[in-house]
């Protein structure tokens, strides 16, 4: 395959590197049901990527998995060339890998501010005596990170709303505050889950543009999972397309288009 | 325009995330600190320490404690009266220990037996959830009680079962034993209440704050974005634990002097202090003021109206309180889940607008 | 046979119809729980309030007549009848239907879709409020209640085993009673929600709000119903721990064991409260048989609660609850 050449240089200039996370013969069951069957495919430093698939195909397992949040039955998970033990979610979360949900996962208790400070929670360890004072190193840690994820804030055009309890706020700025909780954690991987699931056109032309700066300024590399095809195909580098919990396709979005089982799948040809 | 923000910058974020970044909040705090520490202690007498403001400061105490772990961490516990327990016997078994330590060591100590405890019975929590963990911490109820009324070493081998405090005194002064004064007393549980706010207001606004709260409001987002759940879950069971540790110390060896525990500890004093928080507000370290002095308040105002003006009996006036008590709570539950200090906030909301809403 | 042994067993048998009641108790939170999520804490204290009204209905009481006396310092008491235990018991009935509907009507419907926890609590207020409401009713000294029910030694049970063993068991007949009542309630119950009409549209309910009102069944009234039931079970559990122990407040700490019966079972089966009620009951006992004197006794207070707690920290969905796949 062509994914043999170390490294190279998009269209549009990026550089896409080595490998950052491969998964290899992933099968998750749950019970009887069998969610992914065998299904390998790698992410590289630097791209987008992303999972298509219809209704059901395994695509939110499959983040899971790669998230820690399922342990599959068989495959392995390699995360930098080396292969990842089986670990709690929050550990994954401190190996740099970020994610958002597809059904908003905020603190609806919390500020906009709170939130995204929790992003950081992987980046701070001032001991519990430090915060109870409030006093030097806690004191310290907090100004710091706050610096950080105002920088997040800017970026996101969300400064007016740095104070408002979640809960108050309309769908769409929801998931930009979901983004930004995981931007703060400054991620080596960036999972993002649906990040335009019931926007309008002119809330996902932003959504885009977010992503694709993210991608562009920091370096992040981005595995995402979406339904609006005209999105994937703009933005992604290379697309994984499953179904019915199996890999049917592999490639950048021109090939995957032309490929005839994904077609079969889309526009719904009968399964024997 | 009675209550106004306008003028008032933050210019950097340390002064941004402070407890009260407006002016008008901030000097009426100083005032309340003012009033509490250097003029009341020369007004009171014994009826109001001992009916309304000693058990005020303690309760608040215990609600501060109980908040954190259900207001702010999302855990329910039913076990209150018998973490309060821990403390109360562990201040017991050191004061009898070691006369010539200094009685405020021995509280402190006594909230870190309980947070010890505390931590024992919050391990299942990462397992249950829920109602399951409210149950599950009955079992800490129960137990913890029976042990302290069971287990002769824990009252010195006591003919009557009770525990009773020896004479204690902090700069020459007596806080606890027969020979205290009101306002020692007072004084005292002042200093811990100002001391144990301050303590849990700094950790609720930082980092273990923030994770306490993750994990209330969506544990396994909170696990999915780096949040240890079982750390999380622990550190607040302990932190809760020993503050209501400090309560149960307190209540027994300056408020009551000598304690029965299943009486004075029992299921009711767990449900007392949950009340406190449902009322005064979940996750609110004001709110667990406004909470317990509403609940030490209510049955002195009942009994003073019903008993002593209307001439009722003291049952019928208890079994008013109950009424009342358990009425409040479905009409704060469905009305106003954030309690009392919600509504505080509505008011300076609304104040601040005043008089030109629009 | 050692007399050891033969006493363990009689405590084993005295266990179990103690689990029969724990059981009848916990039935009356699984109803609850199954149609609408909804953890009835006060479901001891409903039991507490039924065995009350009772009493006071049967002797003739006047409702309120404290709080009435102490308000208009009038000296009512009696209305000077008394009324047979049927009659009473059916308007009794109608006193906890009543209730249901109240608790539907003011607090329930008011808290839809709430989280559990807040419901839980919720529940718990509720419980305070009925009993100080039971006790400003009827008033709070302990009461006898006596509906005709066969009570004491059972003597055939007593000979047969001396004839066997040597050593006549001590069986309550009430307990015995118990068990049979308990059982019929059981089976009853299962029929009316597997076979009637309200009982299919009870487990639509359970089993998803949303769609049972889009397929017209009314929440309101399956609520009600399940409340009213719930009271109804409330009622037998009343009445036959009342017969047994007098109807006192602690009443309602003995139904609190209902709850560690509750997290064995699992909260959504109703074979696992009686199999869970039947564990606690004969575990305590035993407990306190065997270790109680080693460690000074009264180990009821908390054994059922620890046992509980250990239980679930290996198995939280309960003996008979169904594994929770947890979602994103």
């Amino acid at each position: 395959m062509k994914d043999s050449i170390d490294s190279h240089v998009t269209a549009d200039g990026r550089t896409i590197g080595g490998v950052l996370m491969e998964m290899r013969d992933i099968t998750l069951r749950f019970g009887g049901v069998v969610a992914i069957k065998g299904i390998s495919f790698d992410i590289r430093e630097g791209e987008i990527r992303a999972i298509i698939g219809p209704n059901g195909a395994g695509k939110s397992s499959m983040l899971n998995v790669i998230s820690g949040f399922y342990h599959p039955q068989e495959g392995d998970v390699f995360f930098r060339g080396e292969k990842r033990p089986t670990m709690r979610p929050y550990e994954v979360a401190r190996m740099g890998i970020a994610r958002t949900f597809q059904n908003i996962a905020l603190f609806e208790g919390m500020s906009v501010l709170d939130n995204i400070m929790t992003g950081r929670l992987t980046h701070m360890n001032s001991g519990i005596l430090s915060q109870a004072l409030w006093w030097g190193r806690a004191q310290k840690e907090e100004t710091a990170n706050r610096e950080v994820i105002e920088k997040v804030i800017d970026f996101l055009e969300i400064q007016s709303i740095r104070k408002t309890p979640v809960g108050r706020l309309p769908y769409g700025l929801k998931k930009r505050v979901e983004l930004g909780r995981a931007l703060a954690a400054e991620p080596k991987l960036l999972l993002l889950d649906e990040p335009m699931a019931g926007m309008n056109v002119e809330e996902k032309e932003d959504m885009s543009r977010f992503i694709l700066d993210v991608n562009d300024e920091f370096g992040t590399t981005i595995a995402l999972i979406e339904h609006d095809m005209g999105v994937v195909m703009d933005l992604s580098d290379r697309v994984v397309v499953m179904d019915y919990g199996k890999k049917i396709g592999d490639g950048t979005p021109d090939e995957v288009r032309n490929n005839q089982q994904v077609i079969d799948a889309y526009l719904g040809v009968a399964h024997d | 325009m009675i209550y106004r923000e306008a003028g008032d910058f933050s210019t950097t974020y340390e002064a941004d995330s402070q407890t009260f970044p407006i002016k008008f909040d901030r000097y009426r705090y100083y005032l309340v600190l003012a009033i509490a520490f250097g003029v009341i202690p020369f007004l009171v007498n014994d009826y109001w320490a001992n009916a309304v403001l000693v058990p005020f400061l303690i309760y608040a105490i215990a609600a501060i404690g109980l908040n954190i772990l259900t207001g702010y961490c999302g855990q329910v516990s039913l076990g209150t009266g018998g973490f309060m327990a821990v403390g109360a016997y562990a201040a017991y078994k050191l004061m009898t220990a070691f006369p010539d330590v200094s009685i405020i060591i021995h509280v402190l100590l006594a909230g870190g037996i309980t947070a010890g405890v505390g931590v024992l019975f919050g391990l299942p929590s990462l397992r249950i959830k829920g109602f399951y963990l409210a149950v599950a911490t009955l079992a800490a109820q129960f137990f913890l009680v029976w042990l302290f009324n069971r287990v002769p070493w824990f009252y010195n081998h006591s003919a009557s079962g009770q525990i009773s405090a020896p004479e204690r005194t902090v700069i020459g002064i007596p806080v606890t034993g027969p020979n205290t004064e009101a306002w020692a007393q007072y004084l005292i549980c002042l200093v811990f209440v100002f001391a144990c706010a301050w303590l849990a207001r700094n950790l609720t606004r930082g980092k273990l704050g923030r994770t306490w709260m993750a994990i209330r409001d969506m544990d396994i987002a909170a696990e999915i974005i780096g949040v240890n759940p079982l750390a999380a879950k622990l550190s607040a069971f302990a932190v809760s634990s020993f503050f209501i540790g400090i309560a149960g110390a307190l209540f027994f060896a300056v408020y009551l002097g000598a304690v029965e525990v299943g009486e004075v500890f029992g299921i009711q004093k767990s449900f007392l202090v949950l009340f406190m928080i449902i009322i005064g507000g979940l996750g609110s370290i004001f709110g667990s003021f406004a909470g317990a002095a509403f609940l030490v308040l209510l049955p002195v105002l009942l009994k003073n109206i019903l008993v002593g003006s209307l001439g009722w009996s003291t049952d019928l006036a208890a079994h008013f309180e109950f009424v009342i008590v358990g009425a409040m709570i479905i009409a704060f539950l469905i009305m106003e889940p954030h309690g009392l200090a919600q509504l505080w906030r509505v008011a300076k909301e609304k104040l601040r607008l005043w008089p030109f809403p629009h | 046979m050692p007399d050891q042994l033969l006493y363990a067993m009689e405590v084993t048998l005295n266990g179990l119809m103690a689990g029969v009641l724990y059981a009848l108790v916990a039935l009356g939170f699984v109803l609850i729980f199954k149609a609408s999520g909804i953890f009835n804490y006060a479901q001891g204290v409903m039991a507490l309030f039924a065995a009350l009204t009772l009493v006071g209905i049967m002797d003739g009481q006047v409702p309120f007549a404290v709080l009435i006396n102490a308000v208009f310092g009038t000296e009512i008491h009696n209305f000077g009848w008394e009324v047979p235990a049927i009659l009473a018991i059916f308007l009794t009935l109608l006193v906890m239907c009543a209730l249901a509907w109240c608790v539907q009507k003011f607090v329930m419907r008011h808290l839809v879709n709430q989280e559990p926890i807040i419901l839980f609590m919720a529940t718990i207020g509720l419980a305070y409020f009925l009993e100080g409401f039971g006790d400003l009713m009827w008033g709070a000294d302990i009461k006898k209640l006596d509906v005709g029910l066969p009570q004491g030694l059972n003597d055939t049970i007593d000979q047969v085993t001396y004839g066997w063993f040597g050593y006549g068991f001590f069986i309550d007949n009430l307990d015995i009673f118990a068990t049979v009542i308990a059982a019929i309630l059981v089976i009853g119950l299962t029929i009316f929600s597997q076979y009637s009409k309200q009982g299919r549209a009870l487990r639509a309910v359970a089993d998803d709000h949303q769609a049972a009102l889009s397929v017209g069944i009314s929440l309101n009234y399956i609520w009600v119903l399940v409340w009213s039931i719930a009271g109804f079970v409330a009622l037998v559990a009343g009445i036959m721990w009342g017969t047994k122990s007098g109807v006192q407040f602690s009443l309602s700490l003995i139904a609190l064991k209902a709850l560690p019966v509750l997290m064995l079972g699992g909260f959504t089966s109703i074979p696992g409260a009686i199999v869970g009620g039947l564990i606690i009951g004969v575990g305590e006992k035993l407990f306190e048989f065997l270790i109680g004197p080693m460690v000074g006794g009264a180990t009821e207070n908390w054994f059922a609660y620890v046992l509980a707690l250990l239980f679930l920290v290996f198995r939280p969905q309960g003996l008979f609850g169904e594994k929770i796949i947890e979602r994103v």
